[in-house]
């Protein structure tokens, strides 16, 4: 048999299969079969590649050259011209907005350009359902590493010193976590991996499960050698179903290589991990409703504390990571956590990904360094505000975020800056708006999907988030005064001081945020009211003259 | 097959390299890159035999972060196959004539010692706009 020459890769995120990409490698594998050439190239399927906006992705290597948006009938001309000619296609070549001249290699274009990859590092780049694939690129090294010449503390002494913090939006030291879980004296922990997703937008745990499943189950056997758990559990929600296909395919993979099960690498660490589903609740997102769901149990917050380090799931200590977090965690333990702390702002270290969506040229998915601008996101790598229209606010963290504006883009992004703006890091969504964009109506979209999934068990929360989205909907239908404005605004921070979880107390920021930064947004409707009244009014007297 | 040990598993790594060592992964650093003409009086002349055994000799010797690639054709029909070998720091130099039995030393002399490999090539004096 040949030795392959050419690898074709085709993304196989979920972007890219709803609009065929499927297809699209299985017209290039007919086609090669029928040219002769099925010895010397392969057809791989890879994760995402992250610029879903120019979807479907393929990718020719070595040659190195990206193209975009592959339709099934493209494939013809992409076996015939360029595997069997070496002529590259043009018309499949990206084009930057507003200039004719063709880009064939990604690291040429300006949305890869300032983009440093390490939770992303192999989506895109490997085929996410062969772990050999993954092992080749120095996959399950760190877990090896870890397991033969580290001890547990000397795990969570690397992960403490790399600075990486918490990923899925809450910012809280990882080693710190892992430290007050490995000190609790207990025969049985478990390690838990948060892939409930829920924030509107944001879909980076979707794509690293279903670009790099193996990076995730490496770091949870890391993490549970670390803190002292033989189990470890991920919870991901139902309509994730690739993710969980290939989440499945790796666990059994790892399985059937000894690299979970017992005994991993000959030492005395033994571990393995079980998948819980979720129904797609957003509070499930918040670890205790998390662990309530994950025991049967309704998904509803609890008080804390205990936390669950020390009382988690079935009341045994627990220690909770986003899937982000954890692919962090194989590149900190092989590179050293000086390397890691050598990227990103003083007090946020490392890298995040973001998901760039609305009202921006490139759609897709980032991953940047901390510290980078959201001028540079938005409009280096974002390509800026389609149709030439003038970029008004992004909304980042959210539902329970807020909204930044032009004076503010120039900041440094991380965990700590965003909040001092009146918004927050979240899970990495970023929702770009342009000046057709009504503040108030986004405000009320949030609060319509946060009143929908309050979970009901705290009075504020349950109760508080209706009536906030009771009133924002009379102001958009022009019928509030000034004084509605004034209880909004009183209810806004009630429901923020006094719900019980991170959900509600949340909650009501877009409304806070949009009314500091759009406050005549929020006049024009009132205005408009007074005037139909006034109208009205006149109407009524008018009538009334006739009348008489 | 169970890994029970580090070492098992960088031997596993070694074994599954050829997975994926055409890809163009971020801190692969500078390539070497071989060009192989593949217009319609490359393939007629053996320029797909070329190719392979290009692939074929590279993976014999270990050599990493070297890459064939095919490309159109350069104009120059009368010396098919033609090849031209990109050293990073170098002038491109081309080749022609490069049938399947001319790749090894090629490569044992051209890729692995850098010394070029004068009876074969051809002068190109062609500019690029």
């Amino acid at each position: 048999m040949a030795r392959e020459r050419t690898n074709v890769l085709v993304c196989a995120g979920t972007g890219c299969l709803a609009s065929e990409s499927e297809k699209v490698a299985k017209n290039l594998e007919l086609i090669i079969k029928a040219r002769g050439y099925s010895d010397e190239v392969k057809v791989v399927k890879t994760g995402c590649f992250g610029f879903c906006e120019q979807g479907p992705i393929v990718k020719i290597d070595p040659d190195n050259i990206f193209y975009v948006r592959v339709g099934p009938k493209d494939a013809k001309d992409i076996v015939d011209e360029h595997i069997v000619k070496g002529r590259k296609i043009d018309r499949l070549l990206f084009r930057e907005p507003d200039m004719d001249e063709a880009v064939d290699k990604h690291e040429d274009m300006s949305f890869y350009k300032k983009q440093l990859r390490i939770a992303l590092k192999n989506c895109g780049l490997i085929n996410p359902e062969d772990i050999y694939e993954y092992i080749a690129l120095g996959g399950y090294e760190a877990l090896g590493k870890a397991l033969t010449s580290m001890t547990p503390d000397a795990v969570v002494k690397e992960v403490k010193e790399s600075g990486l913090r918490g990923r899925g939006g809450g910012g809280f030291p990882t080693g710190v976590k892992w430290e007050i879980a490995k000190e609790q004296d207990s025969n049985v922990k478990f390690m838990v991996c948060n892939a409930d997703e829920g924030d509107p937008g944001a879909f980076m745990d979707r794509s690293i499960l279903e670009g790099d499943p193996h990076s995730v189950v490496e770091a949870m056997a890391i993490g549970g050698y670390a803190i002292g758990a033989d189990k470890g559990l991920v919870y991901i929600r139902a309509e994730y179903p690739l993710a969980i296909a290939r989440l499945k395919n790796a666990l059994s993979q790892a399985r059937e290589l000894g690299l979970l099960g017992e005994k991993i690498f000959g030492s005395d660490f033994s571990f393995d991990i079980d998948i819980k589903l979720g129904a797609g609740a957003f509070v499930c997102g918040e670890e205790t409703a998390l662990l309530n769901s994950c025991e049967g149990k309704r998904g509803e917050p609890n008080f804390k504390p205990p936390f669950p380090a020390h009382k988690g799931y079935w009341g045994h200590p627990t220690c909770v990571n986003n899937v982000e977090t954890f692919a962090n965690i194989p590149a900190i333990i092989n590179r050293g956590a000086k390397w890691f702390s050598s990227i990103g702002t003083e007090k946020s270290n490392g890298t995040k990904v973001f998901a760039l969506a609305g009202k921006v040229n490139n759609v897709g998915l980032v991953e940047v360094p901390m510290g980078i601008t959201l001028r540079e996101i938005i409009f280096d790598i974002g390509g800026g505000i389609p149709k030439g229209k003038k970029f008004k606010a992004v909304q980042t963290g959210g539902p329970s975020g807020g909204v930044i504006t032009e004076k503010d883009l120039d900041t440094p992004i991380d965990y700590d800056s965003l909040l001092a703006k009146g918004s927050m890091m979240g899970s990495g969504g970023m929702i770009v708006m342009d000046e057709d964009d009504n503040m108030v109506n986004i405000a009320k979209f949030y609060l319509e999907f946060t009143m929908d999934e309050a979970c009901g068990k705290c009075a504020p929360g349950k109760i508080g988030t209706k009536r906030i989205y009771e009133l924002l909907n009379k102001i958009t239908s022009g019928n509030a005064t000034m004084a509605d404005l004034d209880s909004i605004k009183q209810l806004s921070y009630m429901v923020k001081d006094s719900s019980l979880c991170g959900l509600c107390q949340t909650a009501p920021n877009p409304v806070i945020s949009t009314m500091k930064h759009f406050w005549n947004e929020y006049l024009d409707f009132i205005k408009d009211a007074d005037k139909t009244k006034e109208e009205e009014k006149s109407k009524v007297k008018n009538k009334a003259v006739i009348d008489a | 097959m169970k890994i029970k040990s580090l070492d098992q598993l960088k031997k596993i790594r070694e074994e599954s390299m050829g997975r994926v060592n055409l890809r163009h992964g971020e801190a692969k650093g500078d390539f070497i890159e071989i060009l192989v003409g593949m217009g319609t009086c490359g393939i007629s002349s053996g320029a797909r035999e070329t190719l392979n055994a290009f692939v074929k000799e590279i993976e014999k010797e270990k050599l990493e972060n070297v890459k064939v690639v095919s490309v159109g054709c350069i104009g120059y029909c009368h010396s098919e196959p033609t090849v031209q070998v990109n050293i990073p720091g170098h002038k491109p130099v081309f080749y022609g004539n490069i049938t399947e039995d001319k790749v090894s030393s090629i490569v044992k002399s051209h890729i692995i010692k850098g010394e070029v490999v004068k009876a074969s090539t051809i002068n190109i004096s062609h500019e690029r706009a």
